[in-house]
């Protein structure tokens, strides 16, 4: 039963990863890497189910914290690198 | 009563990742970024919740379950946000959807 969705999430991986290389605009990019980070946390839940050690839900539930965090990130970096760079002193815009 | 929930789960977790096949197919077909957000998004909320709640009904009630249903209400929370954060950016740094040139 953890097989076939272990397979599934994994077919799903690979064509985000896909989406990921092919995208024509970076904000594809984005999207397909915020997409496989998601799987990436279901398939460590999954994972922890078919091998019995529950302690991987904890794994899981911070790379879910990391990846919005990251995706946010790169966004904020995406839409503001300009001021980052210049304004040395103040230590970055708004 | 145990079967019940066995099958029960089972039919969660083959419908939850059914809906992740389907979302990454959709990444790739749908023709253009601003409908592929909705592929992308597809899969953060509804192949979770069902992937997630398959799990649960396995863990049954104890705390393993109660951490499924942190996930997934952190889930549930954050990704509509990071597509909101993604189409609004994309829409100020100039990507226009294919809707507003086409006059038709």
């Amino acid at each position: 039963m953890f097989t076939t969705a272990l397979v599934a999430i994994l077919i799903a991986m690979s064509l985000a990863l896909a989406r990921a290389l092919l995208g024509p605009t970076v904000y594809d990019r984005i999207l397909a890497i915020n997409a496989f980070g998601t799987k990436t946390v279901l398939f460590i839940a999954v994972l922890g189910f078919f091998n019995g050690r529950p302690e991987f839900l904890d794994i899981a539930l911070v790379y879910a914290l990391i990846n919005f965090v990251g995706t946010v990130a790169v966004l904020r970096f995406m839409h503001y690198p300009a001021e980052i760079f210049q304004s040395d002193n103040d230590g970055g815009g708004s | 009563m145990t079967l019940l929930i066995e099958s029960l789960s089972w039919v969660l977790l083959v419908a939850g990742s059914l809906m992740l096949v389907v979302g990454a197919v959709g990444l790739h077909r749908l023709p253009e970024f601003f409908t592929r957000t909705h592929a992308g998004s597809l899969t953060d909320t509804g192949g979770a919740g069902l992937i997630l709640t398959g799990l649960m009904l396995q863990a049954g009630p104890n705390l393993i379950a109660v951490k499924l249903a942190l996930i997934l209400l952190f889930l549930w929370f954050t990704s509509p946000t990071a597509s909101h954060v993604l189409a609004q950016s994309a829409l100020r740094d100039g990507i226009k959807p294919e809707a507003e040139d086409e006059t038709s």
